[in-house]
């Protein structure tokens, strides 16, 4: 097995960036065929393609789509495009490389879930590739391909770009509707959930950058085609974000079910000489850290990844080689989920407060070996008790952190420094 | 106070019909008002709650919320160097340190020239290429303290 490109196939072409780059390989065109088809055939085909959704979260996007209640309200579809997950850039290159594929599938989504405004939130950081989408929305426009009776099919679609301003949280779909509306990010108990009451109170659809554009192809391909790569719960492809201690990190699109070391190892040329594996991160800094050992028999789809106890959430692959220092790598993690807590709920306010001061402390040389169970126990507190999953985004890596470095935490602890060498106290 | 000028006026005013409400014209008419200064006045906000015709509290509490509006005044280059994960693994923290050291600040600290701030940030989605910062708008990537610090200083020119 190996890299297979489907959404990224053209992604190192310049002139698929525009619009007439775009339509020279075949762009635009599952979109006349989507016209042809009726709103519920498109529906159906997406569910049974088992297409999940790629932000995060995993949720069939067919079953999402059918949440929408039939009572003639105006729908909205926001594309959220405010990758935030430490570690996940995939987004970004998919919309400065291919801002068509973005618009033309959410044209198709928009066409399916009876949509005619549509929304790009994009994080406030990505400047530039919001100037790629607006230059492609303007293109889009100007070819009537957006706007009133798009390609004389009858069917009218607005979009726009609406530019988030620094807040992690907004990528949680009710804290960017929120956003939108222009509140603080914070998120909405759920239910009703977006697909019943979103934004501004109406029925709304939040799908991924990377799940509406695969969109295109499960049309193109038909859902058998689709079905040829991945698992039978995590069908297609996915692109994942490669960082860390690698030699060559980027954006690479493999089918689900890829086994982890062959993408480290043949993807992405293995680590640096003299170097050992010691742990991965393998969805994002909020899933849980896989062991050099967990990694060997990881396969990259939500099910495999389940069982390890991990998670496949954004697809951001973080490789840690032995010259980290594990107390070191969770104190980073805590700073950010503590600086990110929108503060609305107790247990995440005060509970990611509580976790980055005491791993802070550990980290200094200043904790005591009780430290380490706190850091569990207030972790096991702060789960499913809040309004969004940020609380448990932080409460899981604690955790897997401490179960499964123990020893270098009781190291810090004990000698007041890291047990790995050159590693001096955090200074975070 | 100086008054806001006509092209702020006509952007707010076609910003708050841009979108289904008003309020949804907060964070755009921000971003403009920062756009000359790098930092946003508690003055601008009475204006531009005067100008948008919503209270001043609910312009204030947008602003607050989100990272990206300074509060305070900023160097006219304001590098923003990215402190999470891969980015530390790759270096960021001694590239921080080089950079408040070179241009003798402290970090989230203006220049006595008024020319630099120096930050540390949350991950900004460029991990392959770390450790990165960016400077004002634009994203600076596979660095070297070295290479940072000669990027500051041509766009320092």
């Amino acid at each position: 097995m190996a890299e297979v490109k489907i959404i990224t196939e053209h992604y190192d072409k310049d002139e698929f960036i525009s619009l007439e780059g775009y339509k020279k390989f075949d762009g635009y065109k599952m979109l006349k065929k989507a016209f042809k088809m009726s709103p519920q055939q498109i529906i159906d085909e997406v569910k049974s393609s088992g297409l999940r959704g790629r932000g995060g979260a995993g949720f069939p996007t067919g079953v999402k789509w059918g949440f929408l209640p039939d009572n003639g309200e105006e729908r909205y579809l926001l594309c959220n495009a405010d990758e935030g997950e430490p570690g996940t850039f995939k987004d970004r290159k998919m919309m400065e490389r291919a801002p068509h594929q973005l618009i033309e599938g959410m044209i198709i989504s928009a066409f399916a879930v009876n949509s005619h405004k549509g929304y790009i939130y994009i994080r406030g950081e990505y400047s530039y590739a919001a100037k790629v989408l607006e230059q492609a929305i303007k293109e889009a426009y100007d070819a009537g391909l957006l706007g009133k009776n798009i390609l004389d099919s009858g069917f009218d679609f607005d979009l726009d770009i609406y530019r988030g301003a620094g807040a992690y949280i907004c990528g949680e779909e009710t804290g960017m509707i929120s956003s939108l509306e222009g509140l603080k990010g914070q998120p909405k108990l759920k239910p009703p959930f977006p697909a019943i009451k979103g934004y501004l109170g109406k029925p709304t659809i939040v799908n991924n950058v990377e799940t509406l554009a695969s969109v295109i192809y499960i049309l193109r391909d038909g859902v058998d085609g689709y079905r040829k790569y991945g698992t039978e719960k995590s069908a297609g492809t996915k692109l994942f974000s490669v960082s860390g201690n690698i030699n060559k990190p980027g954006t690479y699109e493999v089918p689900l079910g890829y086994p982890l070391m062959d993408l480290i190892n043949n993807e992405c040329g293995g680590l640096k000489p003299g170097r050992k594996l010691k742990a991965v991160i393998p969805g994002g800094s909020s899933a849980p850290v896989l062991t050099a050992e967990e990694c060997q028999k990881a396969n990259m789809d939500y099910e495999s990844l389940a069982q390890l106890g991990s998670m496949l959430g954004s697809g951001a692959v973080i490789i840690i080689d032995d010259s980290n220092c594990m107390v070191d790598m969770l104190n980073v993690i805590m700073h950010f989920y503590h600086h990110e807590s929108c503060g609305q709920c107790t247990p995440c306010r005060e509970g990611t407060g509580w976790l980055h001061k005491v791993v802070s402390s550990i980290s200094s040389g200043t904790g005591r070996l009780q430290d380490i169970d706190l850091v569990d126990e207030v972790a096991s507190r702060m789960m499913g008790r809040t309004i969004c999953a940020l609380s448990d985004a932080a409460a899981m890596p604690a955790r897997a952190f401490i179960q499964k470095f123990r020893n270098e935490f009781e190291f810090y602890v004990r000698e007041g420094r890291s047990k790995v060498k050159g590693v001096t106290d955090a200074q975070l | 106070m100086e008054a806001f000028s006509d092209d702020i006026l006509v952007f707010i005013k076609k910003e708050c019909s841009r979108y289904e409400t008003r309020r949804s014209a907060i964070i755009p008419c921000l971003y403009k008002l920062q756009e000359k200064r790098g930092w946003i006045s508690p003055e601008q906000i009475g204006q531009l709650a005067v100008a948008m015709d919503i209270p001043p509290v609910q312009i204030n509490e947008v602003m607050k919320f989100y990272t990206m509006f300074n509060q305070q005044p900023v160097g006219k280059l304001h590098v923003q160097v990215c402190n999470n994960i891969s980015c530390t693994m790759n270096g960021s923290r001694e590239l921080t340190d080089h950079l408040c050291k070179t241009f003798n600040v402290k970090s989230g600290e203006v220049s006595s020239d008024g020319r630099v701030t120096v930050s540390k940030v949350e991950c900004l989605g460029s991990c392959d290429t770390a450790p990165m910062m960016q400077i004002n708008d634009e994203y600076y990537e596979n660095l070297t303290p070295e290479s940072a610090t000669k990027i500051i200083e041509k766009l320092g020119k």
